[in-house]
């Protein structure tokens, strides 16, 4: 039987006596349903806005803290020390101000507001697939097993653990948080200062925002000492110089030395590609046994440095803004009438359909 | 004629008569295959080569391993580290990485290649043979998935 001798037929078109009468099928059919986008069933604890196209953690942290006081204090810079410094040293500092300012919000938005790396978790046959490999080969000795697996890379014996709440083993370097409540690859920590976890696509973001974070309020700190500087000079003395801008030097004092400090500690972290998770943990500092070391350092600075910072920026893989297939969106059980996805099951559609017409017709004709 | 034309139909029809409209349309699908990451050379994305068992009675081990070669060989080159990527990273962080909002990065360009060397391959190699490749960008880059179709040839009538 060829199905090429048929035409094609709608099979919404066709009798369909296996179907069992629904209450209002017509309209329940006709009913347009808005395709749901696929951020709307995300299953972790996280904050969606402009339609999937940013994204959070969902406690924001302190994150409007951070930019509270960015903003507090780059403003109160703008406004009482700028004017004083442009009369009285060079106009380049405003605009170097600015440059700096602008920086720091465009990375600290990147880092919040992008994906850090998220793995989606494994669909149901994946799963059952991965429980059965670990039945097969389990081993009977531990009671419940810790489900690891054993992997070489770069001739270090690697342990992957199985994710319960994602049902898939842990690709290396990946981590669960348990605030977020998903699997984050190169997972380095969550911050709370950006209300986001920090991970392989957003580390960059992350590092260039701390640094040039450490240079603005360096530079605001600059800008201050030498102002009161100037002004005690001029003869009212330090003390009433200091009472005008309190707010600014206080802030840039205590943050100076924090940042400076964070940016110097991933600064190290980068050139020799651990994470902050890693390092913590002491995982390859060599508590656990000789001869651990970093199998994913590249034995050189400069090429560490280009790996983590310059390398191809990953995708998301989550496809927060993608559609969500018409049978998973629907609450109900799939009474409609699936349109055909392979051209061997038109094939099927049509044989069946027109043989049952051949049928009909033939012993309408015997009678 | 008529009549003719009713024996030589009729086992056709009796046979397809058992089977409702509503099976023929539903995917005849008989199990899934995944072929899970090889981190043997760290965290790239790398799949295993090891031809699965479940496979041998539809495929040729020969064309399974060249099509989870290639595909290995366009990851690697999507994460390359060059001259390239280094000239992006760079002109990116000058910009606060805000040319990443206007125009595709490398590893796009290169995902885009793969989806279209997966539905060559699915045509040409995998569909006669009543298999669907799934990109494995669909499911996180974890695993590549093979659904083998029950093999429900119409030629049983003959």
């Amino acid at each position: 039987m060829n199905s090429r001798d048929y035409q094609q037929i709608d099979p919404q078109a066709l009798p369909t006596p296996a179907h069992s009468p629904l209450p209002h099928p017509a309209d329940r059919r006709q009913e347009p349903r808005t395709p749901r986008r696929k951020w709307e069933v995300f299953p972790g604890k996280n904050r969606f806005f402009c339609d999937g196209r940013i994204m959070m953690a969902r406690g924001c942290g302190v994150f409007p803290l951070t930019v509270g006081l960015i903003l507090v204090t780059s403003t109160l810079f703008f406004i009482f020390d700028c004017p004083f410094l442009v009369k009285h040293l060079t106009r380049c500092i405003p605009a170097i101000g600015g440059v700096l300012f602008v920086f720091v919000l465009i990375t600290l938005f990147q880092t919040s507001f992008t994906d850090p790396g998220i793995l989606p978790r494994a669909t149901p046959d994946e799963a059952a697939d991965v429980e059965r490999q670990i039945d097969d080969t389990g081993n009977t000795s531990y009671r419940p097993p810790p489900r690891t697996k054993e992997v070489l890379i770069n001739q270090q014996v690697i342990k992957l653990k199985y994710c319960f709440t994602c049902k898939m083993f842990r690709p290396p370097r990946t981590s669960h948080c348990s605030l977020c409540d998903n699997c984050v690859e190169r997972f380095d920590h969550h911050c709370p200062w950006v209300g986001n976890c920090v991970g392989k696509r957003n580390y960059r973001f992350f590092y260039t925002f701390i640094v040039s974070l450490s240079f603005l309020t360096a530079f605001i700190f600059g800008c201050v000492t030498t102002h009161l500087a100037l002004r005690a000079q001029g003869g009212k003395g330090l003390v009433f110089a200091l009472q005008e801008s309190p707010v600014e030097l206080a802030i840039c004092f205590f943050s100076v030395w924090s940042i400076l400090g964070l940016s110097g500690f991933h600064t190290y972290l980068v050139a020799s590609n651990l994470t902050t998770n890693e390092d913590i943990k002491g995982s390859w500092s060599g508590k656990s046994g000789d001869g651990v070391t970093n199998p994913y350092s590249q034995k050189n600075i400069f090429i560490n440095c280009c790996s983590v910072l310059c390398a191809p920026m990953p995708p998301s893989l989550i496809d927060r803004r993608g559609f969500l297939p018409p049978n998973e969106s629907a609450q109900t059980s799939d009474a409609d009438i699936e349109p055909p996805r392979l051209n061997h099951k038109n094939e099927m559609n049509v044989v069946g359909a027109s043989l049952h017409l051949v049928l009909i017709v033939t012993l309408t004709n015997l009678k | 004629m008529f009549l003719a034309r009713v024996f030589i139909n009729l086992p056709n029809v009796l046979l397809f008569q058992t089977h409702s409209l509503q099976d023929l349309q539903q995917p005849a699908v008989s199990s899934k295959v995944f072929i899970q990451r090889d981190y043997s050379s760290g965290t790239i994305c790398k799949f295993q080569t090891k031809f699965p068992s479940e496979l041998e009675s539809r495929l040729d081990k020969q064309q399974f391993e060249e099509t989870m070669q290639t595909l290995n060989n366009l990851y690697a080159e999507a994460e390359k580290l060059g001259g390239k990527s280094y000239l992006e990273g760079c002109l990116a962080c000058l910009t606060a990485y805000t040319i990443f909002l206007c125009m595709e990065t490398h590893y796009e360009k290169v995902l885009k290649k793969i989806a279209r060397y997966i539905k060559d391959q699915n045509e040409k190699i995998y569909a006669p043979r009543g298999l669907l490749l799934t990109d494995p960008i669909e499911r996180g880059l974890r695993v590549v998935e093979i659904t083998i179709f029950e093999d429900r040839t119409i030629s049983s009538g003959r």
